[in-house]
């Protein structure tokens, strides 16, 4: 068994040598593999289970139409309760009787596939990184981010932590920034109405822009994930 | 009367239906809001809810079963408000009821919820399989007291036809099958909280431990799919137990106030009571509403 492990790293040093920089776990590379049978196949790990389609573009409709279901999802913001950093703590405090979000058709979601709006709640270390990116892609377009504290905009007093991400927009295009460290519930309120704004007047097409700098966004995200065990765009 | 009126007057009366669905969830919501000491969502929240989700753009699906599970449940809630009388005595309203309709309206209130542990599974995600073992397990539990005591109005009405228990209850509260059979009146009730799926027999979506539950997957118009089954199929429920112990509707106001009341006594009973874990309510339905169940059967065969 171990043999066989210290095959697959040298394997993959190998690659590592070969190309640019292959951040492919040894067990999720394309390998052969002997089957319960006795059979020889080959097998993908990553792109066996999941697609390896990339985001299309997805234009908006005509006029009226599209002004209508942009009031529509204006109205219903569904947000996604994936807290990332110290700020999450400001999450909760909306659902209650003080800031009462839910006047404002904002909603919590447990499912990235129910969900439109991420709020990215203060400093990204590298490792949720990779979640918050599997999370942004499942959920259906059109999707909207907030970057909650300075943290996501500059890294904040995290600046020179070796774990932690600098700048959030480089790595998921960013809708609102909401600055402070912490802001409060009410700054994150000021957000959504921002927020709303922007999805009123058509501007807030930021996961078409993720899908037409596609390439750019993953180079981005490869360089600093170091095990990249997944495919390139997670439906 | 011409079938296409017929027709015409169900599709209205389904339309009726689905937005009196819709503003009920509202509403509950909003008394949930107010217990709590907030303002709540608007009224209007779940049509806008529902535009938001058939206007996403991305839809993706994990294979045949998965994009029929949404249209099973709505299959469902269709069924059940096609084969129910929704008016008594009135022409229009009656829409397809026939003799012995109660059995098919108990199947199609199973048949949704088939459709979608189907589709739901092949979503694959595990807090669908668990949510979908759950939801079947108490769905068990629920059927046994509930059948006992529709068995039991059967017998003493001598008829599975609704349009015949709802005649047998006219001319007066007194006679309405809540007061002249309790016991298995009480046995439906019961059932009925479960059949809800208000808190505390909620665990089948249970919010905070396996988030959303059998539709984990579903999104955008599959959900806006699931809403309004979801929608008509509260009311539907209602009016099976306001037609069964409550001497059913002769009018909409009649049919709108009644089917409010049934499903707010199962929302208060939601706000008062915490969630239950699935073993903790299957056990319970087996003990009180199942004893009534079978109680009901022996005191109107003997």
């Amino acid at each position: 068994m171990n043999d066989k492990i210290n095959e697959m790293l040298q394997r993959s040093a190998q690659n590592a040598n070969q190309s640019e920089k292959s951040f492919i776990r040894p067990e999720d590379e394309e390998r052969e593999v002997i089957a319960p049978d006795g059979s020889t196949i080959k097998i993908n790990p990553i792109y066996d289970y999941f697609s390896g389609k990339k985001p299309q573009e997805e234009k908006p409709l005509n006029g009226v139409v599209e002004k209508f279901l942009n009031w529509a999802r204006a109205e219903s913001i569904w947000v996604l309760g994936f807290g990332t950093g110290c700020g999450s703590i400001e999450i909760p405090p909306l659902m209650t009787p003080r800031f009462d979000a839910y006047r404002f058709g904002v909603q919590m979601r447990a499912t990235p596939r129910q969900s439109n709006a991420f709020i990215i709640s203060g400093y990204l270390s590298v490792k949720t990184l990779k979640r918050v990116i599997r999370s942004y892609e499942q959920m259906p377009s059109p999707k909207y981010v907030l970057a909650l504290g300075s943290c996501t905009i500059n890294g904040g007093m995290y600046y020179d932590s070796y774990s932690t991400i600098n700048r959030l927009d480089k790595y998921i295009p960013v809708d609102v920034y909401i600055a402070g460290c912490m802001p409060r519930p009410e700054a994150l309120l000021a957000g959504f109405m921002k927020l709303k704004e922007l999805i009123k007047e058509g501007k807030a097409e930021k996961a078409n822009e993720y899908a037409r700098n596609f390439d750019e966004y993953k180079a981005n995200q490869k360089k600093i994930i170091k095990d990249w065990n997944m495919p390139d765009y997670n439906w | 009367m011409s079938i296409y009126l017929k027709l015409g007057a169900t599709l209205l009366g389904f339309l009726i239906v689905l937005n009196w669905g819709m503003l009920m969830s509202a509403i509950f919501r909003k008394i949930v809001a107010r217990l709590a000491g907030r303002h709540g969502i608007p009224f209007y929240q779940p049509w806008i809810d529902l535009l938001k989700n058939i206007g996403i753009r991305t839809t993706l699906t994990h294979g045949v079963m998965f994009y029929l599970g949404p249209i099973f449940r709505f299959t469902g809630a269709l069924g059940m408000f096609l084969f129910m009388p929704a008016l008594f005595g009135s022409d229009l309203w009656a829409n397809f009821s026939f003799q012995g309709d109660i059995v098919l309206i108990l199947y199609f209130q199973l048949f949704g919820m088939l459709g979608m542990a189907l589709g739901a599974g092949e979503g694959g995600h595990p807090h669908s399989t668990i949510g979908i073992t759950r939801g079947l397990a108490q769905h068990a539990a629920i059927e046994l007291p509930l059948t006992l005591g529709i068995i039991a109005l059967a017998i003493q009405y001598q008829t599975l036809s609704l349009n015949e228990i709802i005649a047998a209850q006219q001319g007066g509260m007194a006679n309405w099958s809540i007061f002249t059979n309790p016991v298995a009146g009480a046995a439906i009730l019961l059932a009925a909280l479960g059949a809800m799926g208000h808190s505390p027999f909620n665990l089948v979506k249970a919010p905070n431990e396996i988030p959303i539950g059998p539709p984990t997957e579903y999104h955008s118009t599959y959900l806006g799919v699931l809403m309004s089954s979801g929608a008509v199929l509260h009311v539907m429920e209602a009016a099976l137990f306001m037609n069964l112990l409550f001497g059913g509707a002769t009018s909409w106001p009649e049919f709108i106030l009644k089917t409010f009341l049934i499903y707010f006594y199962s929302v208060f009973v939601g706000a008062v009571f915490p969630r239950f874990r699935i073993e903790q309510s299957v056990v319970w339905f087996f003990k009180i509403p199942l004893a009534l169940g079978i109680l009901a059967i022996l005191l109107i065969s003997f």
